[in-house]
């Protein structure tokens, strides 16, 4: 490529008279080649797959194709309503968000506020270090090392041995299938969700906590009447951003942790598409669920971002 | 600086110990997983917590390493890795400075962006896609249908409206085009935020399992994640790693070739886990910066 300044050239082209409404008309083609390839990226396959939807409305046969397949109207939906096993699974994916909200969602919080209460900076990013290491592994990874950990003759059913407690099977048992999916995500994420809390509390005046202490408020009060505070706008947002994602349960983990004897209490919606769709052929029925999960998400969403945008803050768009 | 009272300094003790009781939380499994991966049989059969190896044993080492399947996974998994991120940095950052810049119909293009974060067609609609376009059991089949992650797009399109404009423009009155002003100007005073998004999308393809479940049948295109799925979790180290059993004539005992497995699958992540971790955080921290 040529040098961006060439020493050499006197003449002034810039200051050639190019009229100014042909200057702003020009396509610029530099542009447009940048443009290019993220564009046909997301018309391949963020749109066209929105074409493909018309197929929860169509009995799709592949020897048929989109042209040619029957159309059913809202057949599939009104299976999705009506079938027990398909409202079994639209229940496990509310209760098990319930629970990660109930659970996973508040630890972060209590966890950034213990960390923030630490007195020296390096003890403070030693303990940073490690709560954020497990962020970063695969669900592969973690469900392997919960599998190790716990099935009969795994480290958890050793150490209860010692107490004479009998084996416990944590893998192939509806019971536990749920709470194991939420202790997963809070020893995965809770250190990593800090980080935003963190950052709210880095911009607490340090001066309120020192006029605290001239006015005799002990450590429980001054987390009580300065640290929450200055955290609660935050934590609303994020609150309402997460209430926007109901449906998402997380398809890699739950799918990873799954077999027959837990696919009572532990198919969701996202694992139902792809065994419906994929292992059992039911393409129609299949994209049909996952509308129905789209749908909602966007309506949630939405919704959650307007409420945001009401407590003066930005939402994710 | 807080006051040190006798109540409140118990409750820094106390605060300081919990919190390095959840931080070795964090590192116990690996502890664990580590110890058990180099002891012997004999060791792991006396069912005591080994929290390090009493006679170090290479034996599961050895064999995976003498795994076919397991090798050419891994070099899948490092391929994938390579090529994916480059794929993924230039299709984000050339279109991340095209909507930096201003343009008639921009806003519909970002309204194209930002829609796919609220709504996506789901899996059977994107599966068939990728069917369509021909990537069934071709590695590209789990580099391009994700090129682009339309959250990391919007943030470095975020971080390139806050480099000075008046750089820009002297270098177009110099005669630079687009392109070269792109390439010249902006990309170098990026570094730092090329190196973050490439990180990023570098542990996304090392972690990838389930694109390739989806797209992928051939086994010799399995990358690493599919391949531990079964040694740990299916629970089937032999089956999973054919071609190692002809080099030791009695394998190692399972538990130990799966927490190799594990630590093996692992160890890419926990060396380069301290750039992550400086780099990450410094990616979430831009990602909260709103307009």
């Amino acid at each position: 490529m040529e040098p961006v300044i060439k020493p050499e050239v006197k003449k002034p082209t810039v200051f050639r008279s190019v009229p100014r409404k042909k200057r702003k008309t020009r396509v610029d083609v530099g542009l447009v080649l940048l443009l290019l390839p993220g564009v046909l990226y997301f018309l391949v396959y963020k749109y066209l797959p929105m074409l493909g939807l018309v197929m929860s409305f169509q009995d799709y046969s592949p020897f048929l194709g989109f042209w040619k397949s029957p159309w059913v109207g809202w057949k599939h939906f009104e299976t999705l309503f009506q079938d027990k096993e398909s409202l079994r699974v639209i229940w496990n994916t509310l209760v098990i968000s319930f629970y990660q909200i109930l659970f996973a969602f508040p630890l972060p919080i209590l966890l950034a506020i213990l960390i923030h209460e630490l007195r020296h900076q390096w003890y403070r990013r030693f303990i940073q270090s490690l709560v954020y290491l497990p962020h970063f592994l695969s669900w592969v990874v973690i469900v392997g090392i919960f599998v190790v950990f716990l099935r009969s003759d795994g480290l958890v059913n050793q150490l209860l041995g010692w107490f004479d407690i009998r084996p416990i099977s944590f893998l192939t048992s509806p019971d536990w299938f749920q709470p194991l999916i939420v202790f997963q995500v809070i020893w995965k994420e809770s250190g990593w969700g800090t980080i935003i809390i963190l950052a709210a509390l880095a911009g607490v005046n340090p001066g309120l906590y020192e006029a605290a202490v001239i006015d005799g408020a002990n450590r429980w009060q001054q987390m009580w009447y300065i640290t929450l505070p200055a955290i609660r706008n935050t934590i609303i947002i994020l609150l309402i951003l997460r209430l926007g994602t109901v449906m998402d349960t997380g398809f890699e983990q739950i799918f990873l942790m799954l077999n027959p004897f837990t696919m009572e209490v532990g198919n969701v919606l996202d694992t139902y598409v792809y065994y419906k769709g994929i292992q059992q052929g039911d393409v129609s029925f299949a994209t049909a669920v996952g509308l129905f999960k789209g749908a909602v998400g966007l309506v949630l969403v939405v919704i959650a971002n307007r409420t945001a945008k009401r407590f003066g803050q930005g939402g994710i768009y | 600086m807080h006051f040190r009272s006798r109540a409140g300094k118990m409750f820094d003790w106390l605060n300081a110990g919990l919190l390095l009781l959840i931080a070795l939380s964090m590192l116990f499994p690996f502890v664990y997983i580590f110890s058990v991966s180099f002891s012997s049989l004999e060791d792991v059969l006396q069912n005591d917590l080994l929290l390090w190896p009493k006679r170090w044993v290479t034996d599961a080492y050895t064999y995976i390493l003498h795994s076919d399947q397991f090798l050419t996974s891994f070099w899948v998994t490092v391929y994938v890795t390579v090529v994916g991120t480059a794929v993924n940095m230039f299709f984000t950052a050339t279109m991340a400075y095209g909507l930096s810049r201003p343009f008639p119909g921009q806003r519909a293009v970002l309204f194209m962006v930002v829609f796919t974060l609220l709504f996506q067609a789901g899996l059977i609609p994107t599966y068939m896609v990728v069917k369509e376009t021909g990537l069934m059991d071709s590695l590209w089949s789990l580099i391009f249908p994700v090129a682009i992650n339309p959250f990391n797009l919007i943030v470095m399109r975020q971080f390139f409206l806050n480099i000075p404009r008046e750089l820009q423009e002297a270098a177009i009155i110099d005669g630079a085009n687009t392109l070269q002003v792109f390439w010249r100007i902006v990309l170098p005073l990026s570094k730092p935020a090329l190196a973050a998004f490439s990180l990023f999308y570098a542990v996304m393809h090392w972690n990838n399992y389930f694109s390739a479940i989806l797209y992928i049948n051939d086994p010799a295109k399995w990358p690493l994640q599919v391949v531990l799925r079964q040694i740990v979790i299916v629970d089937e180290p032999n089956a999973a790693l054919q071609g190692g059993q002809s080099m030791m004539e009695h394998p190692p005992p399972p538990e130990t070739v799966q927490m190799a497995a594990i630590l093996l699958t692992t160890l890419p992540i926990l060396v380069l886990y301290p750039f992550l971790q400086k780099y990450f955080v410094k990616g979430v921290m831009l990602g909260s910066i709103k307009e």
